[in-house]
């Protein structure tokens, strides 16, 4: 009789365990896919190298220019000596793009106050890290950007 | 037979109308208090009526998304009003949402047995904030854009799986079209649907357990009876906060007509973010004080160290009821760190408000 008990005892806990795993597996299959759906795919983007940027005559010195380098924005000014230098405009701080400021002679960030120096190192406020440097180039009047090697 | 016999039959309506009726509502000095729960229930409610409608015109993509919103400002009959209202109310609700986590905090409402209202409180809270987070990139103009931008990309200080929660609330490495459809998903289904049971759960707490009367009057009630009264729910409360409603409402309307909600520009991802930019002021604390926080404290990443203790409080937050101590001592001090919190999230707003009027 006590062993039959136990054998039973033992039948019920063996389908307890099978139910749970059964249940754990329903469960898994159901909530696997929804948090796989949730993480976007990778869309593979195809590595911007150079872009045109605009006129050079036209981009006077002490002012700069905000222009698209691939899906990203990149930013070319004229430095008050002329000289033209180009970085990516996205803000290393949190993302913002990032624009030149004559009255500052650097280049500002509006969101929080990050400044960079004409070489695009962060020189004031939150910004942990510089701009990356993009090599310009100029051909017959038009500005090239391009990422160094 | 008669409709309300009919009525009576299949649903037990009697039965709830005769439990309402013996319902009372503590009233003492404290219970204006009371009726700002209900405010933001309201205002919930405005929400969702004014969502379904702007539903039927927008379209949430990175093309049509700020001329579909610029046609129901434009040139749906109302449509502005209706946008406005949602825009104002959102707003309000924020406010009357704060300014009730605060006064239940203040007159130590949290305690036994209302811990799961408190926890449920302060999660709709935060639901709250991130109603606010995921609709206002909706419209697709130039602020919200950079806002989101910074809002998500504050995520990435995470250790570990920053970029990966990145990711997941951008729908891809940038803000993009693939943010909007996301953000929109959040905020017109998974949000509200767990938003509805939360709201259905905290109601049904604070009809069980009734309403908390603070420990300052109960020791008043000892000495000096009469200190509390109890006021019938049917119909004094249910009158009074009918009034709240209707002033909340006149309030909401004013704001909506004589300050209908701006537009802005739209969004241009190639575009250096505008001086002046900066989030909805229920935000404007966090905002400011990131920028004082330096880049690095200590060999630490100073925004982690920001993030964490921000999440600290609203973890600290949710948690109280069962950190909190139950002598006096341990009440003032709850006080003491609430006002503490309030004075620096009021003084860091200010300084905001102070840096965009120079």
């Amino acid at each position: 009789m006590a062993s039959d008990l136990e054998k039973r005892g033992g039948r019920r806990s063996v389908l307890n365990w099978l139910l749970g795993v059964c249940g754990g597996g329903v469960l898994g299959s159901i909530f696997y896919p929804v948090v796989r759906y949730l993480a976007p795919p990778d869309i593979p983007e195809a590595a911007t190298l150079s872009v045109t940027a605009g006129s050079a005559k036209a981009l006077l010195p002490n002012t700069g220019r905000v222009v698209p380098f691939g899906s990203h924005p990149a930013i070319v000014l004229r430095t008050p000596s002329g000289e033209l230098r180009a970085f990516s405009a996205t803000c290393t701080h949190l993302d913002c793009t990032v624009q030149y400021r004559p009255d500052l002679q650097r280049i500002w960030c509006a969101c929080h106050n990050g400044e960079y120096d004409l070489n695009g190192r962060n020189v004031a406020g939150p910004p942990p890290r510089p701009l990356e440097t993009f090599d310009v180039n100029v051909k017959d009047d038009e500005i090239a950007i391009s990422r160094r090697s | 037979m008669t409709l309300r016999a009919w009525v009576d039959e299949r649903l037990p309506v009697a039965d709830v109308v005769e439990a309402l009726r013996h319902k009372t509502v503590p009233h003492h000095r404290y219970s204006v208090w009371y009726y700002f729960g209900g405010a933001t229930l309201f205002l919930f409610g405005i929400q969702v009526g004014t969502g379904a409608l702007l539903l039927l015109y927008y379209r949430p993509s990175a093309t049509e998304a700020y001329e579909s919103v610029q046609f129901i400002v434009t040139r749906v009959p109302f449509g502005w009003l209706v946008r406005s209202i949602h825009a104002w109310s959102a707003n309000l609700m924020v406010a009357t949402a704060f300014a009730h986590l605060f006064s239940v905090l203040f007159l130590h409402a949290y305690r036994r047995p209302r811990e799961l209202t408190w926890m449920s409180g302060v999660v709709l809270l935060l639901l709250t904030l991130a109603f606010g987070f995921t609709g206002y990139l909706l419209p697709w103009n130039t602020i919200s854009f950079f806002a989101t931008r910074v809002g998500t990309d504050i995520a990435a200080t995470v250790p570990m799986i920053g970029d990966g929660l990145v990711r997941f609330l951008r729908g891809g490495n940038d803000v993009s079209g693939a943010t909007l459809t996301r953000l929109f998903g959040f905020h017109v289904a998974i949000l509200p649907a767990i938003a509805t049971a939360l709201i259905g759960l905290h109601l049904l707490l604070v009809q069980r357990h009734g309403m908390s009367v603070p420990p300052s009057i109960e020791r008043l009630d000892a000495d000096h009876p009469r200190a509390v009264r109890a006021m019938p729910f049917l119909p004094h409360f249910l009158l009074r906060d009918l009034f709240a409603w209707t002033a909340v409402l006149a309030v909401l309307a004013a704001l909506a007509t004589f300050y209908p909600w701006e537009l802005g520009d739209k969004a241009d991802r190639f575009a250096a973010a505008p001086a002046g930019i900066r989030p909805e002021w229920y935000f404007l604390w966090a905002f400011e004080t990131l920028k004082y926080v330096p880049p690095e404290v200590a060999g630490i990443n100073g925004e982690l160290l920001a993030v964490a203790f921000m999440t600290a409080g609203a973890v600290a937050a949710l948690v109280l009821p069962f950190i909190a101590g139950r002598t006096s001592a341990s009440r003032r001090l709850v006080v003491g760190i609430g006002l503490a919190a309030l004075v620096f999230m009021a003084a860091m707003t200010l300084l905001a408000l102070r840096g965009a009027a120079l």
